[in-house]
């Protein structure tokens, strides 16, 4: 019989140093929750370039726009979107400043940060609201004409992903206001910040796109 | 103080003062700060008028911001390449996608 | 990922040993604990179960899609046929194709991604169980919410590529496309959340040593399927969104007076339409990568190619949507263009075939059932191929398009292609997954009738198209040429049909053969396989591997079994079935759940309120926070579960424990449970 090498292992796929599926490290060292939220937000790259492309096309139609009201752009209110979306920005600020508060383990100031953060989300929610109604009264409606669908839907969409990310940080607010949040959750928090970073630099492209670029 | 100078000390605060966690309280801010002057230029643009150079100009700058968010606030800067390919690679798909798409329809012209 | 309190104080016990008390939980309701029973099956989070289902809902659907397939086939068999009225038409061709994308093949990839992914890279499942579970559950209510039209009005009638304006309000006037879009969207979201779950199972569940370049070949093409789905899905989803905002809430982006451009549908339908159809071939490609090597016993050739092809043509098919546009007034740029970038796809498929002939050639071929199905594969989608390459040829294609030219071409390269290879997986893993064999005698008549009768019914179509037979027509007149070979192609249709029964009867026969001991329960190993899969038990134990698997190349459980002498001759040193694992460890699991079907269910909800009365979608709404709280308050683990570790004293009849220390609530075992 020939000389052939043993198998190292005569229970290769027996017992090995390698028992236990509890201690096993992920392959790339990164946890699955961080890995699964930077997979998603790569998704909704193409959601909302879809949303941003077709606005694109439409806010000048239809030809003829007299005849069926305004559009969106003649109706923006520069200033007034400039300062939500500034505040929408340093929202981005206060996320970072709660996951820097949870890093350290002090509670209350991760508390202070995300409760900030959701209140300037809710200000800039309120201000869509508000320009919204505004551009209603003055005959801009989500019906109205082609552009005026393709407008709210963009900031529509994009006011629902703010929306659910208050709803995140309040319910991140919640649990450690009762003790459940603490340092070694961090990550956690730090995931809802990637979200809401990136609705925020969505808002970042719409409002050069939509509103200043003429 | 110039743009560029301020994205400087922004550099410079952040290669001497990384910690494992993200970014010092003060790169924080530093960061907003700038994020806020590029915000002020930008809505520059709607009270002046730049002219020929308005598009490029506010399309610069929506690309600073956005870099500087995903790159700083986002920690990808920092983090595993693997996180920056997922994110960078549906970013990618999704303008070039996009931008085929709205060349198809001679939105250029 | 489970939020639960800090650890509890342990008690100081008199005997001196720590105490380990269960953990207290935020969550409202326990675990479901049933082990039998439907109950296990509809709260599981077990991936097996789970691609099980996929799989059987899948089947389901494909009788379904098929019985739609042959209403059409016999409407057409001979000419100005009377079974069908126009509009019956519409909805029966309609309806089989959106069935068989959408609710059969992606399906029927996902039940084998789902089963066998885990087992091929050692994992004891996949990284989020309950988003596993609601995957499964939001598909199945998607597939009867998308049928619930025949209820209300009739099917979607618009194609299954449903173009604007055809689509709106003032040509669909009925629900049918209001069923179709919101129940696509629906589908959407299971795929969606099945690619991401796939994505980090497989990037971060390896196990130790399985770098990416030695993992098994069907794991490659699963997850650049998974990469398709996880950028194209969200384009469908914003068209989707549009139409039904167009017909529900009178929005205007379809409506051509109000300035609206047709092709924006066809644009965004297509940017996630081609990238589709490479999500719906890729899984069968990597099926056919694993059998034809084990049934030519050799490794596949050219691994790295074939991995690197799949990755070309997971990029290169976002590139390529335009030539279904080829007739649609694009200009000829765009047209020049995208039939370019057609022409470069062919290049990876190609070599793919390539490198499976080049692993069958000099091989010992073992003509099984699955050798059979995957040898098809090879051969029929390389025919779907050459059409397919005849349109790329875009002024070709100018005659082709909308003719049953290309009808044959997508029928070959999915029937011919991804069927094929979704069979010859299920004769493959079927042992593994059910503990049986699939009867080789029936099996093999399923192949030949099957084959026959698919070639008759798709074959013709090529003549057909060129001498002008358009598509989506209910008739034709009797005075084209076009009788003989439609009615052949219709008694194809139904002998696919007998072919479909052998393969129905044979299910149920093996299964009934198995239960009454008349067949021997399969070896691990039956196959003299490759991949990890082969090295547990058949059927599957429910915690998959007793041990860790380590691993040191590729194929390396081949690599137990054989290995080469001084003289480079293949020697066998060991037996798959003696060195696979034996399945007798009790290890944690995740536990079941009730929340991901709850949940799930509150989107056919919310989606009839939008076309019946909103009030229904606030309905469906609170079922969906409800399910939300439930889910990430429950318990990681039931404490009353039979093989926990806490010391309850009670609760302790002898399972077999291990010894191990108790470990309660572990940051891996709540990662674990999600």
């Amino acid at each position: 019989m020939s000389d052939v090498a043993a198998p190292e292992n005569e229970f290769a796929y027996g017992r090995t140093d390698w028992d236990d599926y509890e201690h096993l490290p992920t392959t790339t060292g990164l946890t699955n929750e961080k890995l699964t939220m930077w997979a998603f937000l790569g998704s909704e790259c193409l959601l909302f370039g879809a949303l941003i492309s077709t606005y694109l096309l439409l806010r000048n139609k239809p030809d003829d726009l007299e005849n069926v009201g305004p559009k969106a752009s003649e109706l923006f209110d520069i200033p007034f979107t400039s300062v939500s979306s500034f505040v929408l920005l340093m929202s981005s600020l206060t996320m970072v400043l709660a996951v820097q508060a949870i890093a350290k383990g002090d509670n209350r100031q991760t508390r202070l940060w995300i409760g900030t953060t959701a209140t300037f989300g809710c200000i800039f929610i309120a201000g869509q609201v508000y320009e919204f109604t505004v551009f209603y009264r003055e005959g801009l409606g989500y019906t109205t004409n082609i552009s005026a669908s393709a407008f709210f839907t963009l900031t529509g969409f994009h006011g629902v992903h703010v929306s659910l990310g208050i709803v995140m940080l309040a319910s991140l607010y919640i649990l450690s206001a009762r003790g459940r949040l603490t340092q070694k959750n961090a990550e956690t928090v730090e995931i809802v910040g990637l979200y809401w970073h990136f609705v925020d630099i969505v808002w970042i492209v719409i409002f050069a796109i939509v509103y200043l670029i003429p | 103080m110039t743009d560029a100078a301020v994205a400087e000390s922004t550099h410079d605060d952040h290669d001497n003062s990384h910690d494992d966690h993200g970014l010092t309280f003060k790169n924080a801010i530093n960061i907003a700060i700038f994020l806020a002057i590029v915000t002020g230029i930008e809505v520059l643009t709607y009270f002046w008028d730049f002219g020929d150079f308005a598009v490029p100009l506010l399309i610069i700058l929506m690309i600073v911001k956005f870099a500087v968010v995903v790159a700083y606030f986002m920690h990808l800067r920092f983090d595993n390449w693997l996180f920056t390919a997922l994110f960078v690679g549906g970013l990618v798909l999704a303008v070039a996608v996009y931008i085929a798409a709205l060349t198809a329809f001679e939105f250029w012209s | 990922m489970a939020i639960i309190e800090e650890e509890p104080q342990l008690l100081e016990l008199e005997s001196g040993e720590p105490s380990a008390p269960a953990p207290r939980d935020l969550g409202v309701l326990a675990r479901p604990k049933s082990t039998t029973g439907w109950r296990s099956w509809i709260f599981t989070v077990d991936h097996k179960k789970i691609g099980i289902m996929y799989g059987v809902v899948a089947m389901f659907w494909f009788f379904w899609g098929g019985i739609e397939a042959l209403l059409v086939r016999s409407q057409l068999a001979t000419p100005n046929g009377e079974i069908l009225s126009a509009a019956a038409y519409n909805q029966a061709f309609t309806m089989h194709g959106t069935t068989m994308v959408f609710l059969v093949v992606m399906p029927l990839a996902a039940a084998f991604a789902n089963y066998v992914v885990p087992l091929q890279i050692g994992a004891r499942d996949v990284a989020f169980p309950r988003l596993n579970a609601l995957g499964l559950w939001i598909f199945v209510f998607a597939g009867i919410f998308l049928n619930l039209s025949w209820f209300t009005g009739g099917g979607a009638d618009c194609g299954w590529f449903c173009y604007s304006p055809n689509s709106g309000l003032a040509y669909s006037s009925g629900t049918g496309v209001d069923y179709y879009a919101l129940g696509l969207q629906i589908a959407g979201i299971a795929s969606l959340v099945g690619a991401i779950n796939l994505i980090v199972t497989i990037l971060n569940m390896r196990a130790p040593g399985m770098d990416l370049r030695i993992m098994p070949i069907f794991t490659w093409m699963v997850l650049v399927t998974q990469f398709l789905l996880l950028f194209a899905i969200p384009v469908i989803t914003v068209a989707l969104f549009l139409l039904t905002f167009d017909r529900s809430f009178d929005a205007n982006f379809f409506n051509v007076d109000q300035g609206a451009d047709p092709l924006l549908w066809q644009h965004l339908f297509w940017i996630f339409g081609h990238p589709e159809v490479y999500i719906l071939i890729l899984p069968s490609f990597g099926i056919v990568s694993e059998t034809l090597p084990v049934f030519s016993r050799k490794p596949l050739f050219g691994y790295s190619f074939v991995v690197f092809s799949g990755i070309g043509i997971g990029f290169m098919g976002w590139g390529v949507w335009a030539h279904h546009m080829f007739a649609s007034g694009l200009g000829p740029v765009s047209v020049a263009a995208f039939s370019a970038t057609t022409m470069f796809i062919a290049v990876p498929t190609g070599v793919k075939i390539l490198n499976w002939i080049a692993t069958m050639w000099g091989g010992k071929l073992r003509f099984t059932v699955p050798m059979m199905f995957s040898i098809s594969l090879v051969s029929m989608f390389t025919i779907g191929g050459l059409s397919g390459v005849m349109h790329s040829v875009a002024a070709a294609d100018t005659q082709q398009t909308d003719t049953y030219f290309i009808v044959a071409h997508f029928h070959y390269v999915l029937f011919g292609g991804a069927l094929m290879g979704l069979f010859a997986g299920m004769y493959y893993w079927w042992p593994k997954a059910f503990g049986h064999h699939l009867g080789t005698g029936l099996g093999k008549a399923h192949f030949w009738l099957v084959l026959i009768g698919f070639n008759m019914s798709f074959g013709p179509m090529h003549i057909l198209g060129l001498q002008g037979q358009a598509r989506r027509t209910y008739r034709y007149d009797e005075n084209l040429g076009l009788d003989v070979w439609n009615m052949v192609a219709t008694i194809g249709a139904f002998i696919i049909l007998i072919g479909m029964l052998v393969f129905a009867y044979n299910i149920f026969r093996s299964a009934k053969q198995y239960k009454n001991g008349e067949i021997p329960q399969a070896e691990a190993d039956p196959w003299d396989g490759r991949t990890l899969e082969w090295a547990i038990p058949s059927p599957a134990p429910e915690h998959n591997f007793d041990y860790v698997p380590v691993v040191t190349e590729l194929d390396d459980f081949w690599h137990k079994k054989y290995q080469e002498d001084e003289n480079g001759k293949v020697v066998k040193i060991a037996d798959g079935n003696d060195i696979a694992q034996k399945g007798d460890q009790h290890p944690h699991l995740p536990s079941p759940s009730y929340w991901p079907i709850v949940l799930a269910f509150g989107l056919p909800l919310v989606a009839l309120g939008v076309i019946y009365n909103l009030t229904i979608s606030a309905l469906g709404l609170i079922v969906m926070i409800g399910a939300i709280y439930g889910w990430i308050l429950e318990p990681p683990t039931d404490p009353d579960a039979g093989h926990d570790h806490e010391a309850h004293d009670d609760a302790d009849d002898g399972d077999s424990d291990d010894g191990d220390d108790a470990s309660t609530g572990s940051d891996e075992e709540e990662a674990a449970n999600v």
